[in-house]
């Protein structure tokens, strides 16, 4: 496709099954023809921003003009201790959050 | 047992002439909203005991704040340590924040007594409040009607008096629009006027809390506690916050309001269009001056929206996967297949849509073509407003386009229903500040609500000129 111009092919399934690998999610085959169909419909929608001309236009990077990055002082202070950071967890033992086997 | 909770002030009258400790009237308010919410659903749960110890503790301040003893709902995003906060969702099935959020503590510091949390869409994906995983909110007016959304909840439980007021969020017009649709008043903060620190993020660089109430006077009053810096949120702004009750009083004679052309086609219905006409007329009458503006790439904000919106939505649902807290499947053999698992089990319908559609916008090789697009397109909205603000003061279009809807009306057609939020997505985009004021009523009785939106922390225009017009009403 072309990277500058939005992609009026519509969506197919490979891509909507590869895009649900990227976001850790999994479809079956009806879950992904539905999304399919949708996804292909709010894209051509989407498509009209083809119509506007932005060759000059900056890319909105702060909400407002007047924010800026914002920086403090480096000063410890108070946190959370390791219990309070592990109480909501699902599974965790002696001070760690414990997960199924990696590999 | 008669309740007043029509307003702030009514609601405080009728405390003092009870004479009884508040966390008596509490176990009263519990009931009272437990009773309405049969109907209405508003609530996610409503816990007298927790709501009676937090009376206690409020009956133990020394100096009484400005909202003192008044009942609130707090939208099911917004983290109160301790409590339950799951933004409407099974993947946050359990979980209980180890902190306040910002505006929790400032209420509190005020005296507001929490009832507890509203219902909304799942994690605010939506304008109907259906895609709750808790089921749906209903329209107090209309029980068979959609509430709006995706803070629906906390519109319905300030229409429904079964508090004074709620607290929202708006990514995209979520309060506004079920605050019109519930004929209830609604504000947006400019972006950075409150902070969001302890708010579940949707889209970083469109989220705003914003207050639920029944007029004018009251959201001065709420915002005027909720607002200003947090140093735990870098995108609140360090500005002073204005005595927003100060502005009530003001006549609009000098204001001048603008009308976009592009607010009134296609797609409105009839009945929306008299009623913000009628409130046209009657602005005029209170001596506005009314001229025509333009913002002529107003079409192009949803496109605009649910590309930016959803991109920054998927990268904030990442953190969602099994293991810090929420949520975990019991059906996985490892690491990978667990996080999976979890998310597929734990986010709804609504929510996946989101994290393909922002996944498949950030992705490599689309990424130019819609994000950055995207971002294109939203200075040019942006840099509209801004030209439009030199010749107004404000800005008047109808909130949403529509009446609240039926339940189950729009939920198989997402574009249908991301159209739902055509007026006030702009105003996100631009960060600016925007109020939905209701104005009347369609033919089967259902709310209009208008909205005005202003410049940047012009948030005292916005309440001047609502309140004015709710006066004459």
């Amino acid at each position: 496709m072309n990277a500058n111009n939005i992609n009026n092919n519509p969506i197919s399934t490979d891509v909507v099954k590869y895009v649900a690998e990227l976001s850790r999610l999994s479809l079956d085959e009806k879950d992904t023809i539905t999304f399919q169909h949708q996804l292909a419909r709010i894209l051509e929608y989407i498509a009209q921003l083809n119509e506007v001309d932005t060759d000059s236009t900056p890319p909105t990077t702060h909400v407002l003009p007047t924010m800026k990055d914002v920086f403090r002082e480096d000063v410890p202070g108070g946190s959370l201790s390791q219990k309070e950071a592990l109480d909501a967890a699902p599974d965790s033992v002696r001070g760690f959050f414990r997960v199924p086997r990696v590999i | 047992m008669k309740i007043t909770l029509s307003n702030i002030t009514a609601y405080k009258k009728w405390l003092n002439k009870e004479n009884k400790p508040l966390s008596l009237a509490a176990k009263d308010l519990a009931a009272h909203a437990a009773e309405i919410n049969k109907d209405v659903r508003s609530f996610i749960a409503i816990d007298p005991d927790v709501i009676t110890n937090r009376a206690l503790s409020l009956e133990k301040q020394t100096k009484r704040g400005s909202l003192w003893g008044v009942p609130v709902a707090l939208k099911d995003n917004i983290c109160i340590k301790g409590g339950l906060t799951t933004c409407g969702s099974r993947i946050l099935e359990g979980f209980r924040p180890p902190y306040n959020a910002t505006v929790a503590t400032k209420l509190q510091a005020a005296g507001a007594l929490l009832m507890g949390r509203a219902n909304m869409d799942e994690f605010a994906f939506g304008s109907s409040c259906e895609t709750s995983c808790y089921g749906p909110t209903r329209n107090p007016r209309d029980l068979s009607r959609i509430p709006g959304g995706s803070s629906g909840g906390s519109c319905a439980a300030v229409a429904a008096a079964q508090v004074v007021a709620a607290l929202g969020s708006d990514t995209g017009g979520s309060v506004r629009q079920p605050a019109s649709l519930c004929g209830v008043v609604g504000l947006k903060p400019t972006y950075g006027r409150v902070s969001r620190f302890g708010l579940v993020a949707f889209a970083s660089s469109l989220d705003q809390i914003g207050p639920v109430t029944t007029n004018v006077e009251d959201c001065a009053r709420m915002l005027e506690v909720i607002s200003g810096h947090d140093a735990k949120d870098s995108t609140s702004v360090d500005i002073n916050v204005p005595e927003y009750t100060a502005s009530l009083e003001r006549d609009i004679k000098d204001v001048t309001i603008g009308i976009p052309k592009e607010y009134f086609t296609c797609g409105i219905s009839k009945d929306v269009s008299r009623r913000v006409q009628e409130a046209i007329k009657a602005l005029k009458g209170l001596g506005a001056k009314i001229v025509d503006v333009s913002l002529p790439h107003t079409k192009y904000a949803v496109s605009c929206y649910y590309i930016i919106a959803p991109a920054e939505a998927s990268s904030n649902l990442a953190r969602y996967e099994g293991v810090h807290y929420g949520r975990r499947s019991a059906h996985a053999e490892d690491l990978i297949e667990m996080y999976i698992a979890s998310r597929n089990e734990g986010f709804g319908a609504e929510a996946k849509r989101r994290i393909l559609l922002g996944t498949y916008a950030l992705s490599s090789g689309y990424y130019d073509a819609y994000y950055l697009k995207a971002q294109k397109v939203r200075t040019k909205i942006a840099d509209d407003f801004r030209a439009v603000f030199t010749a107004c003061d404000c800005i008047l279009t109808p909130t949403s386009p529509t009446t609240a809807f039926k339940i189950g009306e729009r939920i198989d057609d997402p574009l249908k229903m991301y159209l739902s939020d055509i007026f006030t997505i702009p105003a996100n985009l631009a960060g600016l500040p925007a109020i939905s004021v209701p104005c009347g009523e369609d033919k089967s009785g259902l709310p209009v609500g208008l909205q005005f939106m202003a410049g940047p922390f012009k948030e005292e225009m916005l309440i001047r000129v609502a309140h004015a017009y709710e006066r004459s009403r």
